[in-house]
């Protein structure tokens, strides 16, 4: 078995992820803006018509995906960075995880029951 | 060599936060961090505007126009309008940096400024339309 002595080994995979999801939202917030540039919001119903496509779902599910993960190892950094008490940043680092995980479990529910 | 010869320097170093200049870039670093915590914090309050403006009832729609009908949250959301777009903008930097884009000094200086008078100016325009201006 591979031991880790240090804990920092999750470094490069989280520096990857933080990249790879900023793509991935970048991209996804230039895409719905030119929708709406393009009228995709002009009324109530036309936002429902573009929210509830198919691939709109899809992409906007992805983009929720990369929100929670890009957030998390943000705001674990700022815990890290500036709380030096072990027991409480542990209990922040969950509060942010159940957080997280809620706000994503709620949004995509709302645009998948679209 | 000669620093052998010196007596050690007071630790810990010069902290004084209130009298620490940071360079541009520092700023824009910082911002970058304080926008992201902000728009964390804020996430609830995003996704619950979301589910409003999609409801299907007459009764969800109202409440959506009356909640972004607020002044104080439509402040709250030109906050996040401003945090949204220096994360935005400080991100396309830090990204191009990655590949070795604007590393020297002048240039990094120059796109942090950049990404601060952009992310403003774009705040602008978005504020006005979201005030209603146009």
């Amino acid at each position: 078995m591979g031991r880790m002595v240090v804990g920092a080994h999750y470094g490069l995979k989280d520096w990857m992820a933080q990249r790879i999801t900023a793509v991935l939202m970048a991209i996804y917030a230039v895409v719905i803006f030119v929708a709406v540039l393009c009228g995709a919001a002009s009324s109530h119903e036309a936002w429902l018509a573009f929210m509830r496509g198919g691939l709109v779902r899809v992409i906007s599910f992805l983009f929720i995906l990369s929100l929670g993960y890009h957030a998390w190892v943000g705001v674990r950094d700022i815990w890290m960075d500036y709380i030096k008490q072990t027991s409480v940043r542990i209990v922040l680092h969950v509060l942010t995880l159940l957080m997280l995980i809620g706000c994503a479990g709620w949004a995509i529910q709302i645009i998948w029951r679209l | 060599m000669s620093s052998m010869n010196q007596p050690r320097k007071p630790r810990p170093k010069f902290l004084d936060l209130a009298a620490i200049r940071l360079p541009i870039s520092g700023y824009a670093s910082i911002l970058h961090r304080v926008s992201g915590a902000g728009m964390f914090l804020m996430l609830p309050l995003l996704i619950w505007l979301l589910q409003l403006s999609l409801s299907t009832t007459p009764e969800g729609v109202a409440l959506f126009n009356g909640i972004t009908g607020n002044v104080l949250v439509r402040l709250v959301l030109l906050g996040l309008i401003w945090a949204f777009l220096h994360h935005f903008c400080m991100g396309l930097r830090i990204l191009l940096i990655d590949i070795h884009v604007g590393v020297e000094k002048a240039q990094a200086r120059s796109s942090a400024m950049a990404v601060m008078v952009v992310s403003w100016v774009l705040t602008l325009v978005f504020g006005l339309k979201l005030f209603g201006a146009y």
